[in-house]
């Protein structure tokens, strides 16, 4: 059938030259077929079409009653006789029911009549039904020259819009009076027989997504720690191995030359071990820390407390991998002087309550550089090139304060999107007490510096809950849609912001 | 790190009216502080409001936790002023504090010191009672290690007592109280208070209270809790006794020069203090505060290698003047003179940091350090991104959960017994969530999966991480083991396809199945009772070694349906999960 209507389209066109209406052209073929067939052959380019509506009014069931049989206000008024005695409302009721009712309001409001006690009586001496009239138009021409008319009649649901669709077509680049079948795609059997040689193939849609592959993929906080491992990797550092969370107090505090008494060992920051509880020895340069703390030494006037070896005993959930640090260093000690680079990626504890920006649970990304040459300007040098591997420059550097490095800084850079300045992390000397205290040789000086995985990776990826980046209230689909991490490119936020500035300018 | 409240334009005045809003910031920004808020930028302030500036303080800076201390400090920085000399000058009738022997037993140290001719305004005297605050609540722990008094001179008689009595026998009238109280009644009347009561542990179990007496055997203090009405500071007052309990004798001499360095300025003769003698029972006497500068010796050698400067001696000194600390240059030494101020200077590095602030931490020259190191990546790392990549390849998707979870998540929920021999429990977990660390990665999977019920399935999950595992053997008592766990959620469990993932991981390990092989390495999956998987379709995963020796590495099976319920899932799910060090 459709096969048929294309063809017969073609040949009057081939013809006639064009068709101007296809509902005159092909009486008693629906409206979508011809647009099936149309869509088909313009797919081909065989045709060119464009679109025609018109709009025109039918009388519904009410309407026609009233086109036979008058208005009901005309009817009413028609029962009224003339004079004064006018009909008792009680016998219009009686004689037309429910039009009686709508039929005498009309009147009313058209001053044809009024209201005498219970009784209707004549005010015109004749009336001209418009509704009527205005019906008469609408049944011969389908509409009406007065649009308060129209507008009257559809409010009083005695018409109806309708609209027909027709088309007018011409020819198109490529017509034809011949049709043949389309491939749609290449196949096998297409190669085999030859058959594509001569196929016709129709017309691809661009404007369109491909089938999604389904296939893996991996998690946008290991993407970001991978570009950071790479970094690391170009720079010369090798990884440390961090696999511990269960620290004792001695490792991640009393070896960093932290205080006993310092806040951050609170219980209100820091995750202690209930089972295991202590930990079974402590190494065996214990010792030479505690009269660090206690007595000083290395030139240190040291913090001057009694120092508990019970509490340095104390397990706890590793609050930074500094601790790590700290066993890589003593064990660097033990041979002889050599410069070294580590790092690490990986989880660190703090007791915290969870919100939009916090978890119990968090990575963090630390670099340790020892080296005889140390100092703030290579440090500064270091972090330099190291961020600028990352597509942020313009550092700039805070004098602050951490319990184990000495001088410390906070390090910024200036957003150019955001206009202002970022805290990117934390960095600084390692203090001697700690340093000499893990068995380094005088005049060996170590630098460290650390930041968050989760701060860049929300800020990439644009993700202002970090619940929904690490833990199980992640968004799968997230994970499948992000892209590939590539630091040193606009990503998330970033990227987005340009595209905003495009679009203003 | 402490936040005090500064007002604007005396500050603003005090450094000669050079800075707005943004210029001071910068001028923060240089000196290690952080202008955290300006409430003038905020928005309006109200009629007869004044602009405060909040200020965030290094933790170590408790010279700087008033405003008298940050104008100062900051004054000497920009040059406009020479740090003060403080001087302990001899009273005319010595003041005295004696302590008895039962002090020892609760709360064993006392310092003191008067301030003479004080005058106080109603602003000094706010950040005279500001600054106590905030060394309670940093430096003295919450009082527990140190607790400051404050006394009218003129209302009690020396000498002092400095005492620790049975709580019914100290009775006396609380600060703005009106009821005399003994000791007792004042930690049951101050338990509901919002401020003192988290202060009453501290001594509320204690046999003795410590307390201070006057001549006259009037209280004046219940250390650490409260002073007396009688002896409490006005403005009027001109003549102020400090006295300091403590457990910790370094920081109670630190609180005590902090206060006495700070306030003495609005001293008759400013910036002079009168000692106070503190008897022990032994008989030893010692003479507070103890205001003499210390001496830290350095080179320019050592403090110029830190920075990563060059500069001379004679440079460097003028430089640390601007940190307040004068510097003798002797030969190739440079002396630097500390003053009581400045206790967080514990060794050369704090010269050092002090002269990197001076010279401008972002006008260091910036020198490339060439030494070369050799990467590489931790083992171990390397091999879970082998596993990772394999997996994600095959169609996974990896997820990352947390690490602590709550006991059932770990045990019950996966119908699994604790025999107390496995799991690592927290002792101070603010939530059920960080109960325990985990000793799977299951649960965390199947609560990822329930997150994610809105797509389409099947899901496929997995995560390459560490869970934690108690070991006797060794010192820290538990130690982590690198898990891969896979898990498949549809409308059939469909065991085969993880079956499949696992082959597909274990060849890409070099691993054959004994299916296809009879030697070499290879695994193998026994049938086995495992409460968390559906009976007759649990499995251990085996490693077979060379010479025939067996491993367990995990489980893998169709999760057992009333798992998935205590996961709140209504599709079955198939998983794996396995140990993967023994591939290393």
């Amino acid at each position: 059938m459709s096969e048929e209507l294309k063809l017969t389209i073609l040949k009057k066109l081939d013809s006639e030259g064009s068709i101007k209406d296809t509902t005159a052209a092909f009486k008693g073929v629906s409206e979508e077929v011809v647009l099936g067939a149309l869509k088909s052959l313009e797919s081909q380019e065989k045709v060119a079409y464009v679109t025609l509506t018109t709009e025109f009014w039918t009388i519904e069931a009410e309407g026609k009653d009233q086109l036979e049989n008058g208005s009901y206000e005309a009817r009413i008024f028609e029962a009224v006789p003339a004079g004064s005695q006018g009909i008792a409302i009680k016998d219009l009721e009686a004689k037309f029911g429910k039009v009686a009712k709508l039929g005498q309001g009309k009147c009313l409001a058209n001053k044809w009549v009024k209201k005498d006690g219970d009784s209707l009586v004549r005010i015109a001496d004749s009336i001209v039904d418009q509704v009527k009239a205005g019906l008469e138009t609408v049944h011969a021409t389908g509409t009406h020259p007065s649009k308060d008319t129209i507008k009257d009649l559809k409010r009083r649901k005695l018409i109806k819009a309708n609209k027909t669709v027709s088309y007018a077509v011409s020819k198109g680049a490529q017509f034809s009076t011949e049709l043949k079948k389309q491939a749609t795609d290449l196949t096998m059997e297409m190669m085999q027989s030859g058959a594509w040689k001569s196929a016709e193939f129709k017309k691809f849609n661009f404007k369109s997504l491909g089938v999604n592959p389904n296939g893996g993929k991996l998690h946008p906080l290991m993407k970001v720690r991978e570009e950071f491992r790479q970094v690391f990797f170009e720079t010369g550092f090798e990884e440390m191995p961090t696999n511990n969370f269960v620290e004792s107090s001695f490792w991640n505090f009393d070896a960093l030359f932290v205080p006993q008494q310092h806040a951050a060992r609170d219980l209100q920051d820091t995750f202690y071990l209930k089972d295991p509880a202590v930990a079974s020895s402590l190494p065996d340069f214990w010792e030479t820390v505690k009269d660090v703390h206690e007595k000083g030494g290395y030139g240190s006037i040291g913090y001057r407390y009694p120092w508990s070896e019970d509490e340095a005993k104390r397990l706890v959930l590793r609050t930074h991998t500094t601790a790590v640090s700290a066993h890589m260093l003593n064990k660097l000690a033990q041979g002889p002087y050599r410069p070294a680079k580590y790092f690490s990626i990986d989880r660190v504890y703090r007791n915290e309550t969870v919100d939009a920006t916090h978890l119990a649970e968090f990575h963090q990304v630390e670099g340790v550089i020892a080296d005889k040459n140390m100092s703030l300007g290579s440090l500064i040098a270091f972090l330099d090139m190291f961020f600028k591997k990352m597509g942020m420059s313009d550092l700039r550097f805070k004098p602050t304060y951490n319990p184990y490095t000495e001088p410390s800084m906070e390090i910024f850079s200036y957003h150019e999107g955001l206009g202002k300045w970022l805290e990117l992390g934390n960095s600084g000397m390692f203090r001697p007490e700690m340093l000499r205290s893990l068995g380094l040789e005088e005049g060996v000086q170590v630098a460290g510096f650390g930041l968050s995985l989760e701060r860049p990776t929300m800020f990439k990826y644009d993700v202002s809950n970090i619940r929904e980046l690490l833990g199980h209230e992640v968004d799968l689909g997230m994970i499948a849609r992000n892209p590939a991490c590539r630091l040193d490119k606009k990503m998330g936020r970033e990227a987005l912001q340009r595209s905003e500035a495009v679009d203003e300018i | 790190m402490p936040t005090i409240d500064i007002d604007k334009q005396e500050l603003f005045d005090y450094l000669g009216n050079q800075f707005d809003t943004a210029s001071f910031r910068e001028l923060c920004f240089e000196f290690g502080i952080e202008l955290e808020e300006d409430s003038s930028e905020k928005g309006q302030l109200a009629e007869g409001e004044r602009a405060q500036l909040k200020i965030d303080i290094p933790a170590n800076r408790y010279d700087l936790l008033c405003f008298e201390g940050v104008s100062r400090a900051l004054g000497v920085f920009l040059r406009r002023e020479d740090p003060p000399t403080y001087k302990v000058v001899p009273a005319a009738e010595p003041h005295r504090i004696t302590v008895s022997a039962e002090c020892a037993q609760v709360r064993p140290f006392v310092v003191g010191a008067v301030l003479r001719g004080v005058t106080l305004t109603a602003e000094r005297y706010q950040s005279f009672i500001d600054l106590q605050d905030k060394l309670h609540h940093n430096l003295c722990k919450k009082r527990e290690l140190v607790s400051i008094g404050t006394h009218d001179l003129d209302t009690v008689e020396g000498p002092f007592t400095y005492e620790a009595q049975r709580p019914e026998d100290i009775q006396f009238v609380p600060l703005n109280q009106t009821e005399s109280m003994n000791g007792r009644r004042v930690i049951e009347f101050y338990e509901d208070d919002q401020h003192i009561k988290k202060f009453l542990h501290i001594i509320r179990d204690s046999p003795v209270y410590p307390v201070v007496y006057d001549a006259k055997r009037r209280v004046m203090s219940l250390p650490p809790l409260i002073n007396s009405e009688h002896s409490k500071i006005s403005l009027d007052t001109r003549n102020i006794l400090i006295e300091i309990t403590a457990t910790d004798l370094t920081k109670v001499n630190m609180t005590l020069n902090i206060l006495v360095t700070m306030f003495s300025k609005y001293c008759n003769e400013p910036f002079t203090v009168e000692p106070v003698e503190v008897v022990y029972p032994d008989g030893k006497k010692f003479v507070y505060p103890e205001l003499e500068q210390r001496l830290m010796a350095t080179t320019g050698e050592y403090l110029n290698g830190i920075v990563g400067i060059e500069k001379s001696n004679d440079e460097i000194s003028e430089l640390l003047k601007k940190m307040s600390l004068e510097a003798e240059v002797q030969g190739d030494k440079i002396n630097v003179k500390l003053p009581a101020t400045r206790p967080d200077i514990l060794q050369e590095c704090d010269i050092a940091e002090d002269l990197a602030i001076a010279f401008g931490y972002n006008r260091i020259p910036r020198v490339q350090n060439n030494e070369a190191t050799v990467a590489a990546p931790h083992p171990l790392n390397k091999l879970s991104d082998i596993v990772r990549r394999e997996i994600a390849l095959a169609g996974w998707t990896e997820a990352l959960t947390l690490s602590l979870c709550s006991h059932d998540n770990n045990f019950a929920h996966l119908r699994r017994k604790d025999n107390g021999d496995e799991v690592v429990v927290l002792e101070n977990p603010k939530s059920s969530e960080n109960q325990i660390c985990r000793t799977l990665l299951l649960p965390g999977l199947l609560k990822t999966v329930c997150e994610n019920k809105r797509y389409a399935l099947p899901l496929r999950v997995f995560e390459v991480s560490d869970v934690v595992l108690k070991n006797a053997a060794v010192e820290r008592g538990a130690q982590n083991q690198r898990h891969a766990c896979a898990l498949y959620a549809s409308n059939e469990a469909r065991f085969e396809i993880v079956q499949g993932l696992l082959d597909e991981v274990m060849k890409s390990l070099n691993v054959v199945s004994v299916v296809e092989a009879n030697k070499g390495v290879r695994y193998c999956l026994e049938e086995a009772d495992i409460p968390t998987y559906l009976p007759g379709r649990g499995a251990n995963v085996m490693l077979i070694n060379e010479d025939g020796s067996s491993l367990e590495l995990g489980t893998i099976g169709i999760l057992h349906p009333e798992v998935l319920g205590n996961f709140d899932l209504k599709t079955p799910v198939s998983a794996f999960e396995i140990n993967i060090e023994p591939f290393l």
